[in-house]
């Protein structure tokens, strides 16, 4: 089961795991800055509140299962199992290095990790085969599923939103990670995807609209099973670049990489952020 | 609707059929289907997955009998292959089952990234390849299928000749721990096993020898191989037929020694001449320093002949009266 976690102590956690994060994509040259820092505290909540499977079960047929359709934020994913224990965070340094197994998109070759994703609109139609086979074995497994908004205009992904809902796949959970913007700017502009609920729910989903920052709301979110027979869409609101000033909410940091001064600039937010999380606790 | 379906056969070749003993069986997709359905009796995990596809898959008779394990995903091609990833990752012998022209281009991504890059342990299986669907058109032909499979890393490619080669396939494809493409007609095939075949790594099966040309052919082009080399036969020349099933992993030792034994080689398939096994068994040959006479038949790099499967077979030289020409002419000196 997964562990107890307060939403205090997954605060103070995501700050380090932030800094894990930007200094991967530093050592890599290369990542998806601003969606690894949107979906990091989804993936913490996922790994930390969620997901019935750990390091020992990692193979365990009755699983939960996680699959990053948004694979390009694969930054995230690894530094959230690093943390979980599914393998040396000393290996985040190796990420996209030269005859490294940590490629720069999920891949099965890393252990947690379910299927190999990257091109986007792939994510959902694998999850409803997974969550089609737990329903056959009987097994408790959920399957969670993590979009992208601009991945949205992948005709795939409503091929699959339609099978789950005809299939009635209430253990299936599709988790947008809901930044609002894309490698060329605002969804918006790009292709809009609005009204989201109410396409989904359109779909025959249950839609619930949470804080994808917001632990408790998370927890809740994911945790309360929806009716019976509906499929559960998590709209999570985030922000991409979310706890750095200077990323949060500039499309520009889609995939940026931080120079040194930007680095030791983001670092220090995250400390002094860090500072007063612990103030809290002392007040407290 | 339609014009009566051609005869595959000239009455000539026909009687060099009578003439071998070779008797009628049915259609590949028909012994795929029954195959299936006994496998999924045996053992409740393994499915069809289907794209409004049982009708044209010969799996009726599967969904009535087996409800439970027979997943519809409508026409869908690029979902169908994602279920069946994620069934097969969660532990399901899961075939995918869809035509193939539709299966190899649409849900190409799926098939690349979803089974064979994730190594996914699923059967993707294309039906009605090739120009089975004749006149409808290009849309409806799979030509391209060996090419752009074969380009991708961790894939199994299997054609069957005939009934037992299907069977075994099926088999095979069940058994596996790894992604394999199962790619079927819908023709009646002529046997040409007395026994059961052993498809296993990748094995071509030698149904003739000979040491003047080597027919090296796949699929439902192979009965055409077979009937041409009994009519070389009367003439006094000595052909050698190799059914490789499996395009990949190709049997390359069966393939050097055909092409080391006979002066001249002559690949047959039902696909475009660019990158099926034509250009397989070519690259084998040349990279092994054997010089030999050499032919690609296949469907050639234009707009498709309009007609039913049989007519462009005749049509582009895919019979007995047109591989024994092809034959001939390697094994004729040019004349000085």
């Amino acid at each position: 089961m997964p562990e107890r976690w307060t939403d205090h102590a997954l605060a103070l956690r995501a700050i380090e795991l932030r800094r894990r994060l930007l200094r991967l994509i530093v050592d890599a040259g290369a990542g998806h800055t601003g969606g690894g820092l949107s979906s990091l505290d989804i993936l913490q909540v996922l790994y930390r509140r969620v997901l019935r499977v750990s390091p020992e079960t990692a193979t365990d047929p009755r699983r939960d299962r996680y699959v990053q359709s948004k694979g390009h934020c694969v930054e995230a994913l690894y530094t959230v199992l690093a943390d979980c224990g599914y393998f040396d965070p000393a290996d985040l340094a190796t990420v996209c290095h030269y005859q490294s197994p940590y490629v720069g998109h999920p891949t099965r070759k890393i252990r947690g990790i379910e299927v190999n994703t990257g091109a986007l609109g792939h994510g959902l139609p694998i999850g409803v085969g997974m969550a089609l086979a737990a329903r056959m074995d009987e097994a408790p497994t959920r399957v969670f599923v993590l979009m992208g908004d601009g991945e949205l205009a992948e005709g795939s992904n409503w091929e699959a939103a339609q099978a789950a809902a005809h299939y009635g796949l209430d253990r299936l959970v599709m988790i947008l990670d809901h930044n609002r913007l894309q490698i060329t700017g605002s969804t918006r502009d790009v292709m809009s995807n609005e009204p989201l609920a109410d396409k989904w729910a359109a779909f025959g989903w249950h839609v619930r609209t949470v804080d994808g920052h917001d632990y408790a709301a998370l927890t809740e979110a994911l945790n309360t099973p929806p009716p019976a027979g509906q499929p559960l869409c998590i709209l999570a609101e985030t922000v991409k670049g979310k706890g750095i000033s200077f990323m949060e909410n500039v499309g520009k940091w889609h995939h940026g990489v931080p120079s040194a001064e930007q680095l030791a600039q983001a670092l220090a937010e995250l400390d002094a952020a860090e500072a007063a999380l612990r103030a809290e606790e002392v007040s407290a | 609707m339609s014009a009566p379906a051609p005869s595959m056969f000239t009455p000539a070749a026909t009687e060099m059929a009578q003439q071998l003993g070779l008797s009628k069986g049915r259609a590949n997709l028909e012994v795929f289907a029954e195959t299936l359905q006994e496998l999924a009796t045996a053992d409740r995990n393994v499915l069809a997955v289907t794209s409004d596809s049982r009708g044209s898959g010969k799996l009726g008779p599967f969904g009535q009998a087996l409800p439970a394990q027979i997943v519809e995903v409508g026409i869908a091609e690029q979902n169908l292959v994602g279920i069946t990833a994620g069934l097969a990752l969660s532990g399901k012998k899961a075939f995918g089952v869809s035509p193939a022209c539709f299966l190899t281009a649409r849900s190409l991504e799926q098939i690349k990234n979803d089974i064979a890059y994730s190594n996914a342990p699923a059967v993707v299986v294309g039906i009605s390849a090739g120009v089975s669907y004749g006149a409808l058109g290009s849309t409806h032909h799979s030509l391209h299928d060996f090419a752009a499979l074969r380009a991708i890393h961790n894939l199994t490619i299997i054609a069957p000749a005939d009934n037992a080669e299907t069977r075994a396939a099926v088999r095979l494809a069940a058994a596996a721990q790894r992604p394999v493409f199962l790619r079927f007609g819908k023709a009646a095939m002529f046997d040409l096993h007395s026994d059961a075949p052993d498809l296993a790594n990748g094995r071509a099966l030698t149904l003739r020898d000979g040491s003047d040309v080597a027919f090296i052919a796949s699929g439902e082009t192979v009965v055409h191989a077979v009937l041409a080399a009994g009519a070389l036969a009367a003439e006094g020349i000595s052909a050698r037929v190799l059914s490789v099933p499996t395009i990949r992993p190709l049997d390359m030792t069966a393939v050097l020694a055909a092409a080391r034994a006979c002066r001249a080689v002559v690949t047959v398939e039902e696909h475009s001449v660019h990158g099926g096994l034509g250009e397989a068994v070519a690259a084998t040959v040349l990279q092994a320093g054997v010089a030999v006479p050499f032919r690609i038949v296949g469907i050639p790099d234009e707009d498709t002949v309009t007609g039913a499967q049989a007519d462009i077979f005749r049509h582009y030289g895919i019979s007995m009266e047109g591989l024994s020409e092809v034959a001939r002419s390697l094994l004729t000196p040019p004349a000085v």
